[in-house]
């Protein structure tokens, strides 16, 4: 090198800066395709780089350990444990209504923050961004198609959620509270749907409304028909179906109460409701079964009084009392 | 006119009723798939109980177990995969359930023209035909009200300890028939009665019945107090038949009481289950049970003998 160099030195200007230029532009090509070729090997396996290292924090070796951490470090696949009774992945013990109405969660929040991008909740916009979304918008009607049908589909996976959980006996103990916030997830399940419906202005949604708030006007005490409201000082105007509608009738200031408790109040306490409930299944000693029956001549015979209901909750605390 | 074919496939066939007619089929075929496991279970539990021996090491479910297998697996893959594949399914099925069908869109809103019938959306459609039989106080308030504190309290009411966990019909064939009533009868069914009976001005029409916008029914329906030889008992006067409902109703209070007491008297391992209840359990149980069983009385009441109220007081009418 020392040689080379000194020659280069030695040489006249002119044709040296040529000479030069070239043999350095030959060094740095060899230099980049070396570096080229060392990023390209790494390529052969991405989960050695840094980039994939920092994302993914576990090998995906097929060994019990990495198959643990592959959920437990997870933050989406965390919710489950990392190992789960054999028999509880069956299809026919869960029907998989939970994480289907879960499923249905998501992609309803997915179309329906979509069809927002397009929906005024006013009365001169509202019935025409529909027709908008039919007509114009590409892909529009699948879109509405598809929030439409899904929020339908989830109803029922919910009632089918319930009716498995009632069946296998899921409610007792310990699992009485999440049985409880279920059945508000339901409720608000519904009234998602309800107010989801009278969205488009139109008949269908106006005449559903309007027959399922009037029944408000019945509430006993708080409603201007119900019993004894007439006598507390009820009247159309100030009764618990004026403080839905925002209104004595289904009109603009209705419409946008619906969308507001459709769009972000009730999802809010939804979402709320149900990260309780997800964590209470792990809480509770995760999915109920199948468990191993008991038998009739187990059951140990009460002796004595006992408190009611807020007796201590686990079986062993309870036995000690007796 | 009867015979009518096109009506009744426009009901079947409009897009919201879809799911309706979906749950006509969903319903039976997982009540038959929860039955089917809780009799494996109850032939289990038959044979455990015969042989206390192969109680003692059997390992008590259903699906065979062998000495030396898991007895948990791997969420991943093993339940990671089931779930990803009820995701696809579910999408596919949305995906194309949405191309083939559209979500329904009448005319603009207009409050001048009302819509007949004006149908509720169909899974409140159990609580519509309930106006049929009771005040909207009732049916729209105090009922769903009800509907979601009896629910809640399930758990806090059932004392039987066994069946936690998997499908058994043999050990709570109580509150499984209470459930089947409760969610079949009482509401499944309301909402096929709300969809495919009712017609124009909410009237009975029977499937294939044309629905018939200027029908009119000539029935007279009557309090109770009008009825049979009632009419002659009771003085005509709005506080005699106050006193008459009140009357009535508590009398029907006592006798369904005292029915669904002698129905968890009636067998041996339902007397044990019953005496571990507390009396705040009982009456809790017993208040709800009664007021859920006056629902088909009601409609009995009224679908057969044309009677409108039982109790008729100055406030409220029952």
């Amino acid at each position: 090198m020392a040689e080379e160099n000194g020659r280069k030195e030695g040489q006249s200007a002119g044709v040296g800066l040529l000479e030069s230029v070239r043999e350095k532009t030959k060094q740095a090509t060899q230099t980049i395709l070396e570096k080229a070729k060392e990023d390209l090997q790494t390529l052969k396996e991405p989960e050695k780089t840094q980039l994939w290292r920092s994302i993914f924090r576990v090998k995906h070796d097929d060994t019990p350990r990495n198959r643990a951490l592959s959920v437990l470090t997870n933050v989406f696949f965390h919710l489950h444990p990392a190992k789960v009774n054999r028999d509880a992945v069956r299809y026919s013990f869960t029907w998989g209504m939970g994480g289907i109405t879960f499923y249905l969660f998501i992609v309803l929040t997915f179309t329906g923050i979509l069809l927002m991008f397009y929906y005024h909740p006013t009365k001169v916009q509202a019935f025409r961004d529909i027709l908008y979304l039919e007509h114009d918008v590409p892909f529009g009607k699948l879109l509405r198609n598809m929030h439409r049908w899904a929020a339908h589909l989830m109803i029922i996976a919910v009632w089918l959620h319930m009716f498995r959980v009632f069946m296998t006996g899921s409610y007792k103990r310990p699992r009485e509270f999440n049985w409880c916030v279920g059945v508000v997830l339901m409720v608000l399940t519904m009234l998602l749907s309800f107010t989801g419906y009278l969205l488009p202005d139109d008949q269908l949604g106006f005449w559903a409304v309007t027959v399922g708030t009037n029944m408000a006007r019945a509430t006993p005490l708080l409603g201007h028909e119900g019993p004894f409201g007439p006598q507390l000082g009820m009247t159309p105007y100030n009764d618990v179906r004026f403080a839905l509608l925002g209104g004595s009738i289904v009109d603009a200031n209705a419409l946008l109460r619906a969308y507001i408790w459709h769009c972000i109040a009730i999802p809010v306490l939804a979402a709320i409701f149900m990260g309780v409930h997800f964590w209470r299944v792990r809480k509770d000693g995760g999915i109920s079964g199948p468990a191993p029956v008991m038998l009739e001549s187990e059951i140990k015979e009460e002796k004595g009084p006992r408190p009611v209901i807020m007796r201590p909750a686990g079986t062993k605390e309870w036995e000690k009392t007796k | 006119m009867w015979g009518d074919w096109y009506q009744l496939w426009e009901i079947v066939s409009a897009p919201d009723n879809v799911p309706i007619v979906a749950l006509l089929f969903l319903v039976p075929f997982y009540t038959w798939y929860a039955f089917r496991q809780a009799f494996e279970t109850d032939r289990l539990i038959e044979q455990l109980e015969k042989d206390p021996q192969l109680a003692k090491t059997h390992h008590r479910k259903v699906h065979p177990w062998q000495p030396g297998w898991p007895r948990e697996v791997h969420t991943w893959p093993y339940l990671m995969r089931v779930e990803f594949l009820a995701a696809i399914i579910v999408t596919v099925i949305l995906t194309v359930w949405s191309i083939t069908l559209n979500a329904p869109l009448e005319e603009p809103a207009n409050p001048n023209l009302t819509m007949n019938p004006a149908k509720a959306p169909w899974y409140f459609l159990g609580l519509q035909e309930m106006l049929v039989y009771f005040d909207p106080w009732i049916a729209g308030v105090v009922m769903p009200t009800l509907i979601i504190i009896g629910l809640m309290v399930i758990p806090y009411i059932d004392e039987n300890p066994l069946g936690n966990g998997y499908y058994t019909y043999k050990q709570r064939r109580f509150a499984i028939w209470t459930f089947l009533v409760g969610f079949i009868g009482l509401w499944v069914i309301m909402i096929v009665i709300g969809t495919f009976i009712r017609g124009p001005g909410w009237m009975w029409f029977w499937p294939t019945q044309t629905w018939d916008h200027n029908r009119l029914v000539f029935e007279v329906n009557r309090n109770l107090h009008e009825w049979w030889i009632f009419k002659y008992i009771v003085p005509q006067n709005i506080w005699a038949w106050t006193v008459f409902g009140a009357i009535v109703v508590g009398l029907y209070f006592a006798g369904a009481a005292y029915l669904i007491h002698r129905i968890c008297m009636a067998t041996e391992f339902s007397r044990k289950i019953y005496r571990r209840m507390s009396l705040l359990q009982i009456v809790t149980m017993q208040i709800l049970l009664i007021l859920m069983l006056a629902l088909p009385i009601k409609m009995l009441l009224r679908l057969v003998f044309r009677i409108k109220y039982v109790w008729v007081t100055p406030w409220f009418n029952v």
